[in-house]
């Protein structure tokens, strides 16, 4: 594909100007959707810890391109009763990525980990997964997925591996309890669902290596996030699923280093992106 | 049994016809809707109470009908025992109903020459279920009658079935007639390891207790599914139906997790006419809320803590309402006005046919305590004199605001503009249109 000279190369661009026109039109038209302070807290507060944390690691750059991500997501998805637990969620997200790290990569994603933290340790956060409406639903789809090509990212299939597993899942699940198709469709139309896929589940920085690890994790996070959310009828499941999850990874990556599926590079710089 | 009886579900068993209240006195003001026209055709009331997993769900109904044909099922998550069923008292909810739903609310403008002070008067339209049909059933194929009881002028039983076709021949053996398409969500239910809670009514208690009127049934459960199931009463139903949702929590505004949440317009200052048709104005305004969002959408009408009010549409309840109503939380369930702040109602409004609607509505608590209610103000002019300059830059104001109060209704309920212009006319607000 020939690109002008002037267009990004690194697809993290991309993946901003669709999260920040979604938090946009998040704060603009949805009655319960993202709120301003909250918002610019989440965002500040990751930027922030980013800069610091470089400095204090030494690290010879300051890249604020992922903990802006980061903000977004966070941004997007969390609700509080109050506005101070988005910054909070900002410092926890970037932090976790410099001190919990194993075998050079950090361990989760750093969005989800602070969700699942203030979910899991206090009583004031929830996350609101049905308020996108298909519209705009659909628009974000369409948008995440030109994205993908866009930037070519090769680990980037992690997000249409779990899609097509959590899919997979619900139709199975329709079928087998005799349910229209109608069901497990409204079932794949939550805007939480896509920001998972596309930002938390496919982090290039928190996920395996190889190419099958990759697809298995996907498999598994679907598998787990099913059970929860069906059979314990936890709300927040993906998020819980990926986060009881990631731990797994250095295994993966160290059973499948060999594997020829291996088509990914380690990456270089890791904490600071 | 007749072949019109249909097998008709929870929430949507209760088929309903909706009208206004009249005029009632209320905390901090008086009622001025009078309305008495009908507001929505088929729609049914639901109060939830949920405190992490333990839920009350009352279903109101003033079904008009013969009571023998009154039957319900509701899939229910657990096995129910006889002291988790009860009978609630129908002006409870009616209370909860008023108290709240979207209100009307006055002011008049003061001398211009004058500092202003506002009064608030609200009035409230008030939604009365109304329930349809019925079933029971007995021992049948793959069908166990885990329980029966008698809970007031209701026979009930608890069913198991481990085939939905055992449950409709069950059903269907005892006359009634179970519409097209009831088999699979049955089916469905009973994999996802449902019972059924069905009742009808016994004639001879209810003469004996002397009530003319069905009241609420009320079944109490610990569960983790926070849900109402719809899907049954989608499946006969002639068009789409309306299901008022008054949820009472412990913490904050409920929200549905598989549907998206809407504000009913609110805040608006709406033409003097609109007091004499209340009804007409909040029906008008859902029906064209509801096209804007192509029916897919649940509108969140009420969310406060139930401890203030402002204004009231209706006397606080007391805490045996609540009590009695679910909130058994509340820690005291005497006649005292509830003053706590461990009680919230959120109220939705969703129209719902199994097109926009495949899936039963999932709920969520959330700790948002917000306050948001549909609010709809009128805004008397200054009739009296105002001699001063003040006074006449007010009166030169006026034509422009009942301009922007027509335009406002126009955009709210989709009414003819001219027919609103001619009625403003007649109501003293006159104004040249075009």
């Amino acid at each position: 594909m020939l690109l002008p000279a002037w267009w990004p190369k690194d697809g993290r661009y991309f993946q901003i100007a669709a999260l920040g026109t979604l938090l946009a039109f998040s704060l603009s038209f949805l009655d319960l959707g993202a709120r301003a302070l909250p918002s610019a807290l989440a965002i500040a507060s990751a930027l922030a810890t980013q800069a610091i944390c470089s400095r204090l690691w030494r690290l010879p750059s300051i890249d604020l391109r992922s903990p802006l991500i980061t903000g977004l997501s966070l941004s997007l998805l969390l609700r509080a009763d109050e506005p101070w637990f988005h910054a909070a969620a900002g410092i926890i997200a970037i932090a976790s990525k410099f001190v919990l790290r194993l075998d050079g990569k950090h361990v989760w994603n750093p969005a989800g980990l602070a969700i699942v933290v203030l979910l899991f340790g206090t009583d004031h956060v929830w996350i609101s997964p049905g308020q996108w409406g298909a519209s705009l639903w659909f628009a974000s789809l369409v948008a995440f997925l030109a994205i993908l090509v866009l930037q070519a990212a090769r680990r980037a299939d992690v997000a249409l591996f779990f899609l097509g597993c959590h899919a997979a899942l619900l139709f199975a699940r329709a079928f087998w309890l005799g349910d229209p198709l109608a069901i497990p469709l409204h079932q794949l139309e939550s805007g939480s669902l896509l920001i998972f896929s596309f930002f938390m589940i496919s982090d290039p920085r928190t996920t395996p290596d190889a190419r099958l690890a990759r697809f298995l994790f996907a498999l598994a996070v679907a598998l787990l996030g099913h059970y929860l959310a069906f059979f314990l009828q936890m709300r927040p499941a993906l998020y819980v699923a990926l986060i009881a999850l990631s731990p797994v990874n250095p295994l993966l990556d160290r059973i499948f280093r060999a594997e020829r599926f291996q088509w990914s590079a380690p990456s270089r710089k890791e904490a600071s992106s | 049994m007749r072949l019109s009886r249909r097998l008709t579900a929870a929430v949507a068993a209760v088929a309903i016809t909706a009208q206004l209240t009249g005029p009632a006195s209320a905390f901090c003001g008086f009622y001025v809707a009078k309305a008495d026209a009908k507001l929505f055709n088929k729609a049914s009331k639901v109060v939830l109470a949920w405190e992490d997993g333990k839920t009350a769900v009352t279903m109101a109904s003033d079904y008009e009908g013969d009571p023998k044909e009154f039957a319900v099922v509701i899939p229910v998550p657990t096995f129910i025992e006889r002291k988790q069923i009860g009978v609630v008292e129908m002006k409870t909810v009616d209370h909860l109903d008023a108290f709240t739903a979207p209100r009307l609310v006055e002011y008049n403008d003061q001398d211009p020459c004058d500092l202003r002070v506002y009064k608030a008067v609200p009035s409230v339209p008030s939604m009365l279920g109304r329930a349809a049909d019925k079933a029971p059933s007995e021992r049948h194929r793959g069908v166990t009658v885990e329980a029966s009881y008698e809970v007031g002028e209701y026979d009930i039983q608890i069913l198991a079935a481990s085939e939905s076709d055992g449950l409709t021949r069950s059903l269907t053996d005892n006359g009634y007639k179970i519409p097209a398409g009831a088999e699979d969500v049955l089916t469905s239910y009973i994999k996802q390891k449902m019972h059924f809670f069905i009742a009808q009514v016994s004639l001879d208690r209810m003469e004996l207790l002397g009530h003319r009127f069905l009241r609420p049934l009320q079944v109490r459960y610990e569960t983790k599914k926070f849900m109402l199931p719809l899907r049954l009463g989608t499946v006969n139903a002639n068009g789409p139906q309306d299901l008022i949702v008054l949820a009472l929590t412990h913490k904050g505004r409920i929200e549905t997790t598989n549907y998206r949440m809407v504000k009913l317009p609110t805040g608006m200052d709406v033409p003097l006419y609109v007091k004499d048709e209340f009804g007409n104005f909040y029906t008008s305004m859902f029906d064209h809320a509801v096209a804007r969002e192509d029916m897919r959408a649940v509108f969140l009408e009420y969310a406060w803590n139930m401890g203030w009010c402002d204004p009231c549409a209706a006397e606080p309840l007391q805490n045996k309402e609540l009590v009695e109503l679910g909130a058994r939380w509340i820690g005291s369930d005497d006649e005292r006005a509830f003053s706590g702040s461990d009680a919230y109602v959120t109220r939705l409004h969703v129209r719902y046919d199994a097109q926009h609607f495949p899936e039963d509505l999932v709920f969520m608590e959330t700790r948002d305590q917000e306050n948001f209610q549909g609010r709809y103000v009128l805004r008397h002019p200054w009739t009296g004199e105002a001699s001063c300059r003040a006074g006449a830059d007010y009166r030169r104001s006026l034509p422009v605001r009942f301009a922007q109060e027509a335009d406002t209704l126009v955009r709210l309920t989709g009414w003819k503009m001219d027919e609103v212009v001619a009625r403003m006319e007649l109501t003293g607000q006159p104004f040249l249109w075009r």
